[in-house]
């Protein structure tokens, strides 16, 4: 058994001028082709004793005199490989920035205010269905020095780590109708017509009344190499 | 199956400030780790206790602080762990907290996996790559096993050196194998398409 190889077609390039980081940080020379071995085709194994209470729940896990301030968003999605099957026990991480555009990063000097009741980092398992769901604040946006009037758009890291380590994925999800997308760099990278499927959708169906509104967020991971029913 | 193909997510980069989210412990950040730096979970464990050590490099020569390494390996029977009890075979640092930007990662060293020299497999992110890369770490002093490993000798002859990891025995007696990775350059290491 082998699995589908990055696509590239899909996925940004190592090189992109327009985000100034990946000029001196891109492998120059191409990718050498490596045929899968066992190696590639496992991946770290993790109990659901990781997890603790609350660990995808950014509105309760860091509290210390009060509820973080901002708007209370629900994150939730499916994480699937390229047939539309479900991955269990997927290893979700996320990162982000508060509701004023600030991350708790030391390294952050934006001159906005930091939350003290508001960490931003959680993680939880997919459930039997692929299904992963986290209670959080919406993020702000904040600038950054790629060049003048540079403004990253409100977004989401996420980390996932499912059965294998060619399956990893680390991304950014966005939301839907920010100006801000059509200036932003790193979201360009990935080709225009693939960019739609970072743009998490705002769903009543994740939303929960009277509570927070809710944003749907599937994930697709790379599958299993074998030949699916094609219509692309 | 008679159902539509579905694209992969795309990647995006895992920006400056990853820290406190996939690796706040090294960081000093108050949440836990889900992998950090010690590979060993139980010293019961059987295997040549190593350290793998390096540090990442740019184009310009200059050391990255803000990369982070995941390292996936087998045991010393080669054999991939499929439950936490005594070695996790995971790894995960940032570059951010030693002196000089470099990693360190204390485990044991992997058998050879069906066929293969001993290997660690390496997955690469920082700022300014859209996309993590995927690299693999062999041993100087496995030079017969190298000969024979199918994806070492998948490589031009001029380049598979970028992939061995250094001997050294530390003064205070410890076995480290040292292994820089370049971004780009005449050393550029060389990266997979995995």
């Amino acid at each position: 058994m082998n699995q589908n190889k990055r696509d590239w077609e899909v996925q940004p390039p190592f090189l992109y001028p327009e985000y100034k980081s990946t000029v001196l940080r891109a492998p120059s020379r191409p990718l050498v082709p490596l045929k899968h071995t066992l190696s590639e085709l496992t991946g770290p194994v993790y109990g659901h004793d990781l997890i603790r209470p609350y660990d995808n729940d950014l509105t309760l896990n860091a509290r210390v005199n009060g509820a973080p301030l901002g708007e209370r968003i629900i994150v939730a999605g499916k994480v699937t490989d390229e047939l539309g099957r479900p991955i269990p026990n997927t290893l979700v991480e996320l990162w982000q920035a508060n509701a004023a555009g600030r991350y708790v990063h030391k390294v952050d000097q934006h001159d906005a205010p930091l939350d003290p009741n508001f960490f931003g980092g959680g993680r939880c398992l997919t459930d039997s269905e692929g299904n992963y769901k986290f209670y959080t604040i919406k993020p702000g946006a904040y600038p950054w020095g790629n060049h003048p009037q540079a403004w990253r758009p409100n977004h989401i890291h996420f980390s996932l780590f499912g059965n294998q380590i060619t399956s990893r994925l680390v991304t950014q999800m966005y939301f839907p109708g920010d100006p801000l997308l059509d200036y932003d760099p790193v979201f360009k990278g990935v080709p225009e017509k693939y960019r739609h499927l970072l743009i998490s959708q705002f769903d009543l169906g994740v939303t929960e009344q009277d509570f927070a509104i809710g944003f749907r967020f599937d994930m697709v991971l790379r599958g299993d190499n074998e030949t699916p029913f094609e219509n692309r | 199956m008679n159902q539509e193909k579905l694209y992969q997510t795309p990647s995006q980069t895992v920006g400056p400030y990853f820290a406190y989210g996939l690796t706040p412990e090294q960081y000093l950040y108050n949440f836990p780790s889900i992998a950090d730096g010690n590979m060993i979970i139980n010293e019961a464990v059987k295997g040549e206790r190593i350290t793998i050590a390096g540090q990442v490099y740019d184009g310009n020569g200059q050391l990255i602080p803000d990369a982070m390494i995941e390292l996936w390996q087998a045991d010393a029977e080669g054999n991939y762990a499929k439950d936490l009890s005594l070695f996790h075979g995971f790894g995960r640092l940032g570059t951010g907290t030693l002196k000089d930007s470099k990693f360190e990662f204390s485990t044991i060293k992997p058998g050879p996996v069906g066929g293969q020299a001993p290997h660690i497999n390496v997955i690469l992110f920082m700022r300014g790559q859209l996309t993590h890369t995927y690299t693999r770490l062999y041993f100087s002093d496995e030079t017969e096993a190298n000969d024979s490993d199918p994806v070492l000798q998948s490589v031009e002859e001029n380049r598979r050196n970028t992939l061995l990891a250094t001997k050294t025995i530390r003064p205070d007696g410890v076995t480290c194998y040292v292994f820089n990775i370049y971004m780009q350059g005449p050393d550029e290491t060389v990266f997979f398409d995995v």
